[in-house]
């Protein structure tokens, strides 16, 4: 996986390229004036100003250890420091005698928990007409729209799935009114002024894309293509053989230089997602819409990260398998429109169980809070119906996985040393209804603990308002 | 004696030989809840006799020639009640034609009473069915006026005769909701509140030959009549308010109309005004786990508020207030055991589980007041019951077997039947279209 998207450019603006040899480069010519200049743009023009906040070197014993890789440790240890994990393992582990050190007797640590679907900040809390910025629902190609430009920090809902849910990562996706609706970006769950300081640094960008209902309903309603599902498709296609078009023009600028392209702010994305760059998150409820998505990724030679909601991934769990995408789905959700008619309880037990990757996620204010039993729920469905599926590989369905489909599993998602220190200790089997987070660690810096009032945020909105900073 | 033993394999299996409601039947050996707020009883017996609970506890002598049940290391409880539904109402949220819930564009309001729109063969009834409710409170949304009409108490068996008890209710909203219908504001909603039952009452006193429904009224003579037995108190009045301010107003109606019996729903800031409702008398039927600021009436939301109110001694109950209320009353017990999981949090009120489990079964019951009727496992309420894998509240159990007024159900769904058909999703000899 290519995660190498923004880091190497980050700082690149318009920048000399010392290996231009066309004579007919760009007009503009170097300081100097010796030779001609490729035109090039910052791919990241809005960084990451996150930086992990303190913590204590820390080390959990005695405690029920889900690594997020499907692993499972009893009587195990975790220790952190810096801000990454440095040891996992069994009673045995060496801990240093200098630090803090938390007896987890009858609790259990999993990675922080990562939904890789939430609108959290961009369809915020109030959900007021003026906070509604999830959906650019005035063209179904919006592509040139980035969801971090609607991101409100001052969300309460943050908070909620932090010190409720144990989120420390979640993907902000632009809603799915539109084909191609925009660029998702990957944040922290940190409070901050702004929502550079949350971004989760050289996270690679994703693409939302939508199928079925949706598109054909916001755009038909108003008498516009699409109006229908085959009318879907043909705007995807189009707008596809434009993107590759696009990239082609700046391939061939990139090869022999001469004058360059016109910049298209949405074709730079879909160039992003042909190059393999920018992940593609595709919306799709429907089994055999899936399937079409797929064959039209081979048309155009992209490929689909994780279809998201996927109600009807059970259908076709080897179709997936064989194509190595992602489901990300609720466990329960059905009825609610057409296309989520045939959700089962069990879609991500089938999926799991057919080798297929299985991630839960929320898509919810709500639910973002209680991941953990949604997959609680998910899994028991799996194992009343035969499948031999274990806690730790549900626990995967929140933490590695998610992580893994967004591009970030090198360095969060798994308690792995050299990893971030993204850590939860909840005070019973986070499978059980029963279970809540007690301490919550970004970056080994602790962002809640349930013991310390003043270890739970709360947003700018909910100051001086009756039940500021009530347990929520 | 006929003993049945049954395991979870053979859940789906006839349970009861044949289920006819004449038959007395002893449940035995199982954990007894009975869903009154007391403590589970261990090896407890629960007794049905045509249908309803003769008794249930410890020390119960089976009768002679009950038929037994072995539920020995299961969980024997009521059915669960959902307390603020839409059941039955809808097949698919958002496909019009199969969506009964609000008639927006018709010329009634109070006077709607949802009973004709119940359609027991939904396929939401028996997917809830198969998870242990056997009861729902169903309103319908309020249409273009703050009225939304009578709502109904069904149950969820396999047949058409779903009715418990229509015109059980009316359901008014008088918070955001109502603002909106009453034309902008919440000034406006209240006097529309106040309008109709002051017509309705002119309306009552016409027929004892008083002076009659005024030429001038505004409401039509239907609406204005299925407000009679609410003015009158012969009916329940179910009012969605959610901030405090709203509720304090509420409970001030029946300074001008003392007849009123009010239930308040939704109620997301209750806590605040916890003392006032509890001294009024009022019970609660309210959203378990809302803690966000999702509407400014909302602002001091906390999943605490029901443990709060609890406290102080108010009668409450869990709904799904416009929260998945047609498709998933199931996460009824996950919100009950969330409150049971606040009471280890430092500074959060939840319920005991003993106090959660009767928010999701006698609590509805008590707040519509047919807690007499249904709701528990207390002897004359209807045989209602279920026997659990688990702890009804925790996300890894499921039923085992569910009766509905005695009748042994079946937990079969259209759900059940994708999930067998796609247990290996590839194809065998023929088409997936050929397996069932």
């Amino acid at each position: 996986m290519r995660y190498g998207y923004l880091a190497p450019l980050a700082a690149i603006a318009v920048v000399g390229c010392a290996n231009t040899t066309s004579a007919e480069g760009p007009s503009s010519t170097s300081a100097s004036g010796q030779k001609a200049e490729k035109v090039s743009f910052n791919e990241n023009p809005y960084p990451s100003t996150y930086k992990p906040y303190p913590g204590q070197p820390t080390a959990i014993r005695n405690v029920t250890i889900f690594d997020g890789e499907g692993g499972q440790i009893d009587n195990g240890v975790v220790f952190f420091s810096d801000g990454k994990i440095t040891a996992v393992g069994d009673a045995s582990t060496p801990i240093p005698a200098d630090i803090t050190v938390i007896d987890g007797q009858g609790k259990f640590v999993t990675p922080g928990i990562i939904d890789i679907h939430s609108h959290l900040g961009d369809y915020p809390s109030p959900g007021v007409q003026a906070h509604s910025d999830g959906n650019e629902a005035t063209s179904p190609v919006t592509a040139d729209v980035w969801a971090e430009h609607s991101v409100w920090p001052q969300d309460p809902g943050f908070s909620r799935a932090l010190a409720n849910g144990g989120i420390t990562s979640l993907q902000i996706l632009p809603g799915s009114a539109n084909l191609f609706g925009g660029r998702s970006v990957t944040l922290k769950n940190v409070p901050a002024r702004t929502m550079q300081a949350m971004k989760f640094p050289d996270a690679p960008y994703g693409l939302k894309m939508a199928c079925g209902e949706n598109p054909k309903r916001v755009y038909g309603s108003r008498n516009q293509k699409p109006a229908s599902r085959m009318g879907n498709l043909a705007v995807n296609r189009q707008t596809w053989a434009r993107a590759a078009e696009y990239k082609a023009r700046w391939d061939e600028y990139e090869k022999k230089g001469g004058t360059p392209p016109a910049r298209d702010i949405g074709m730079d994305t879909l160039k992003g997602a042909l190059e393999g760059k920018i992940q593609i998150h595709n919306h799709c409820y429907r089994a055999d819409e899936m399937a079409i998505v797929i064959d039209m990724a081979k048309e155009f030679g992209y490929t689909v990260s994780t279809f998201h909601h996927a109600v009807e991934s059970y259908k076709i769990a080897d179709l997936l398998r064989e194509n190595n995408i992602c489901s990300a789905v609720w466990a329960d959700w059905w009825g609610f429109k057409m296309e989520s008619y045939d959700g089962i309880p069990e879609n991500a037990a089938i999926i799991q169980n057919a080798g297929a990757c299985t991630i839960i996620h929320s898509d919810d204010q709500d639910q973002i809070q209680r991941l953990n039993q949604e997959a609680a729920k998910a899994l028991g469905d799996g194992r009343r119906m035969g499948f031999n599926i274990s806690d730790a590989t549900a626990i995967s369905w929140l933490t590695y996985n998610p992580a893994k489909a967004m591009g970030v599993a090198d360095r969060t998602g798994s308690l792995k040393p050299g990893k971030m220190a993204d850590v939860v200790l909840w005070n019973a089997n986070p499978l059980s209804v029963y279970a809540r987070p007690e301490k919550v660690w970004v970056d080994g810096a602790m962002l809640y603990d349930a013991n310390d009032p003043k270890r739970r945020p709360v947003s700018d909105f909910e100051l001086g308002q009756p039940g500021e900073g009530d347990t929520k | 004696m006929i003993k049945s033993l049954f395991s979870a394999s053979v859940a789906a299996a006839a349970l009861l030989a044949s289920p006819a409601t004449a038959q007395t039947v002893a449940i035995t050996g199982g954990k007894v809840v009975i869903g009154d707020g007391s403590a589970p009883i261990e090896g407890g017996t629960v007794v049905l006799r045509d249908g309803k609970v003769v008794a249930a506890g410890s020390g119960i002598a089976v009768p002679a020639g009950a038929q037994v049940v072995d539920a020995s290391g299961r969980w024997v409880t009521p059915g669960l009640f959902a307390g603020f539904t839409r059941l039955g109402l809808v097949e698919v949220e958002a496909v019009n034609e199969t969506n009964d819930a609000s008639a927006s564009r018709g010329e009634f309001s109070a006077a709607i009473d949802v009973t004709p729109a119940i359609n027991p063969k939904v396929s939401a009834v028996a997917v809830n069915r198969a998870a242990g409710i056997t009861r729902a409170v169903v309103a319908p949304i309020a249409p273009a006026a703050i009225f939304a009409g009578m709502g109904a108490v069904i149950d969820l068996g396999d047949d058409y005769n779903a009715v418990t008890k229509g015109r059980a209710f009316q359901f008014v909203e008088l918070g955001e909701t109502g603002s909106a219908k009453a034309g902008g504001s919440r000034a406006s909603a209240f006097l529309e509140f106040r309008n109709a039952l002051i017509e309705a009452r002119a309306l009552a006193n016409g027929q004892r030959g008083l002076p009659a429904h005024p030429h001038d009224a505004l409401l039509n003579r239907q609406d204005a009549a299925a407000l009679v037995p609410v003015v009158n108190g012969e009916m329940r009045l179910l009012v969605h308010v959610e901030r405090a301010a709203d509720i304090l107003n509420v409970l001030k109606l029946r300074e001008e109309f003392p007849a009123l019996k009010i239930v308040l729903v939704g109620v997301s800031e209750g806590w605040l005004v916890a003392d006032q409702i509890a001294a009024a008398g009022i019970p609660v039927i309210a959203s378990a786990l809302n803690d966000l600021p999702s509407e400014f009436e909302k602002t001091a939301a906390t999943q605490s508020n029901i443990g709060r109110m609890k406290r102080a001694g108010v009668t409450v109950a869990i709904g799904m207030i416009n929260d998945s209320d047609a498709h998933k009353l199931h996460y009824s017990p996950q919100y009950a055991g969330n409150l049971v999981a606040l009471q280890r949090v430092p500074g959060a009120s939840g319920l005991s589980w003993d106090q959660a489990f009767a928010a999701i079964s006698s609590g509805p019951a008590q707040a519509l007041g047919i807690d007499a009727m249904l709701g528990s496992l207390k002897p004359g309420r209807a045989g209602d019951v279920v026997i659990w894998d688990g702890d009804p509240l925790e996300l890894s159990s499921a039923p085992v077997a569910v009766m509905i007024d005695g009748v042994q159900q079946p937990l079969d769904n259209r759900q059940a039947r994708l999930r067998d058909r796609y247990r290996t999703p590839q194809e065998g000899a023929l088409p997936k279209a050929y397996d069932r």
